[in-house]
């Protein structure tokens, strides 16, 4: 896992208990009480009209859909090894909760992905700091 | 909202002297010869500027390179469409009196990176909820929406790959394109390809065939802008400029609020529309920013050229020609004439092709383009993206 080759995020101070959580193996959303939750996280709601600043994490089901998706044969790390080959999926995921977020689906074959097709959650933990929330087929 | 209208026009328009692989060239002198050439071709001194206007570069660094002082600075960097906004905001400068002579320069080392900067930090929201899933730049970003607007109304590759056969019959018309017949031999991927060509060339990311994408190259374009009144004293005809939009839509693809719809695109042409008093039906030749096939679709949709979810079969539309050639829809000889320098798939694609787009609406409007030279084209659309349809400029110009 320290040899870990693709690209690592750094939290910043808005954004580390999304970070925090995914390491606890949660999906935790910024939620506004009038509004629901968004993503990405922001220390206040992202609907121009609320724009309130009370945020409570709530966590999220780790259930949705594949809402649109590509299949990379480009051989980006961590996509890049023999064990590891491309091609893999991108998709942007629909949660249940409503919000969107990008991440990879775990497929044993890509071109078997399909729009709206029912995923989960997977917590990746590619190093000892960090766990990305990807996502497989229900 | 006609204020703008006619009030400024562009006078001046060129490349560098060449486009492809510039390794001897940095992103700065890819700037300073672009603007000779844009100032010779307008006739007018670097002395006269007194407005800059830049993307892919602070304009201070701009300026100092070129020696200037100018009193009106816009470093709006948003991507490809960042030219088309340049010259909107040059209008409202050259009306308020900021500027007398506006100069919009783009330079990029795009292919030979000779000073070209890496962008993103890791902190970033793109670099913590988009590239840790292995984002590889904009053929596995600006894919993105291709699927759910294939899923929501019956797109196919088929349809794509018609746009790309369309444009590269327009490169080979071109002597400056890429992938044209005059610059690239057929062993090495040069001249007339066909739809069935796209769909067999080696996958980059799916729904994206290599033939999907645009070229990758190093080149710079500049512009040189001045008021209504002075814009008949310069060495060519003036090009006016009747409406132009922007908008900034979102910034990562994955925030786009809808997939099927560059919201975008939308309002910068309806603001383009509105202060232009026209409407899709008056364009007689569209510059539509090409980074991938599925691009340019978008944009005629999204701009009222055709409705929302049938830009598929409009482009995909074929016709036999006098000597049993297929025409496309965009291609020369189409009803829809559309990318005629060959666009970015096949004439040049630095990384902000926008420049571009605008040259070739020029240059097309002044009755300069020789072979690819389209009839009677009186307004012309140069419309694109920035980022994966994350900000939009629309330009609407006239050469009359």
């Amino acid at each position: 896992m320290a040899d870990y080759a693709g690209r690592l995020p750094v939290a910043t101070p808005e954004s580390q208990p999304y970070w925090d959580g995914l390491k606890e193996h949660k999906l935790m959303l910024p939620t506004c009480d009038d509004c629901g939750p968004h993503f990405y996280p922001r220390p206040f709601c992202p609907m121009p009209k609320c724009f309130n600043w009370d945020i409570k994490w709530t966590e999220a089901s780790g259930k949705g859909k594949v809402h649109t998706f590509v299949i990379s044969h480009q051989p980006i790390p961590p996509y890049n090894t023999e064990d590891n080959p491309p091609p893999y999926v991108i998709a942007v995921i629909e949660l249940e909760e409503g919000p969107r977020m990008m991440s990879n689906l775990i497929m044993d074959d890509p071109y078997s992905t399909t729009v709206d097709m029912d995923v989960e959650i997977v917590f990746d933990d590619v190093t000892d700091e960090v766990t990305l929330p990807k996502f497989k087929p229900v | 909202m006609d204020q703008i209208r006619h009030k400024v026009a562009i006078v001046g328009a060129a490349e560098t002297d060449d486009l492809g692989q510039l390794p001897h060239m940095s992103r700065l002198a890819l700037h300073a010869q672009a603007a000779k050439n844009a100032l010779d071709d307008a006739g007018i001194s670097l002395a006269d500027v007194d407005g800059l206007l830049c993307a892919g570069a602070i304009p201070n660094e701009v300026a100092e390179y070129l020696g200037i002082q100018p009193r009106y600075i816009d470093g709006t960097s948003v991507g490809g469409c960042s030219f088309m906004i340049h010259v909107r905001h040059a209008v409202a400068a050259i009306m308020a009196g900021y500027c007398d002579v506006a100069l919009v320069t783009h330079g990029e080392s795009g292919r030979s990176g000779v000073d070209a900067p890496r962008g993103g930090s890791a902190s970033s929201p793109g670099g913590q909820y988009e590239a840790p899933f292995a984002i590889g730049g904009a053929p596995t970003t600006f894919s993105i929406p291709v699927l759910r607007h294939f899923h929501e109304y019956g797109t196919t590759k088929e349809h794509l790959a018609h746009i790309a056969a369309a444009t590269r019959a327009w490169a080979n018309l071109n002597p400056m394109a890429m992938m044209g017949s005059h610059r690239r031999a057929p062993e090495r991927g040069g001249g007339p390809i066909t739809p069935q060509d796209v769909l067999n060339s080696r996958m980059i990311c799916y729904p994206f065939n290599l033939l999907d994408c645009c070229v990758v190259a190093d080149g710079g374009g500049a512009l040189v802008l001045v008021s209504e009144e002075r814009a008949k004293d310069y060495a060519k005809d003036p090009v006016y400029v009747l409406g132009a939009g922007e908008a900034a839509a979102h910034w990562m693809v994955s925030q786009m609020r809808d997939h099927t719809t560059a919201d975008g695109y939308r309002i910068a042409g309806e603001a383009a529309y509105k202060s232009a008093g026209l409407g899709p039906q008056d364009i007689d030749h569209c510059m539509f920013y090409d980074a991938f096939t599925f691009t340019p679709l978008m944009a005629a949709e999204d701009l009222g050229f055709v409705p929302k979810g049938e830009g598929g079969p409009f482009f995909a539309e074929t016709k036999t020609g006098p000597n049993g050639e297929v025409i496309y829809k965009s291609g020369p000889g189409g009803d829809f004439p559309m990318n005629t320098n060959g666009g970015g798939l096949s004439y040049c694609h630095t990384g902000m092709y926008g420049m571009f787009a605008i040259i070739e609406s020029v240059r097309q409007l002044r009755g300069e383009c020789g072979d690819r030279q389209v009839p009677d084209v009186n307004v012309s659309m140069a419309h694109g993206p920035g980022g994966m349809f994350a900000s939009a400029g629309t330009l609407i110009l006239s050469n009359a």
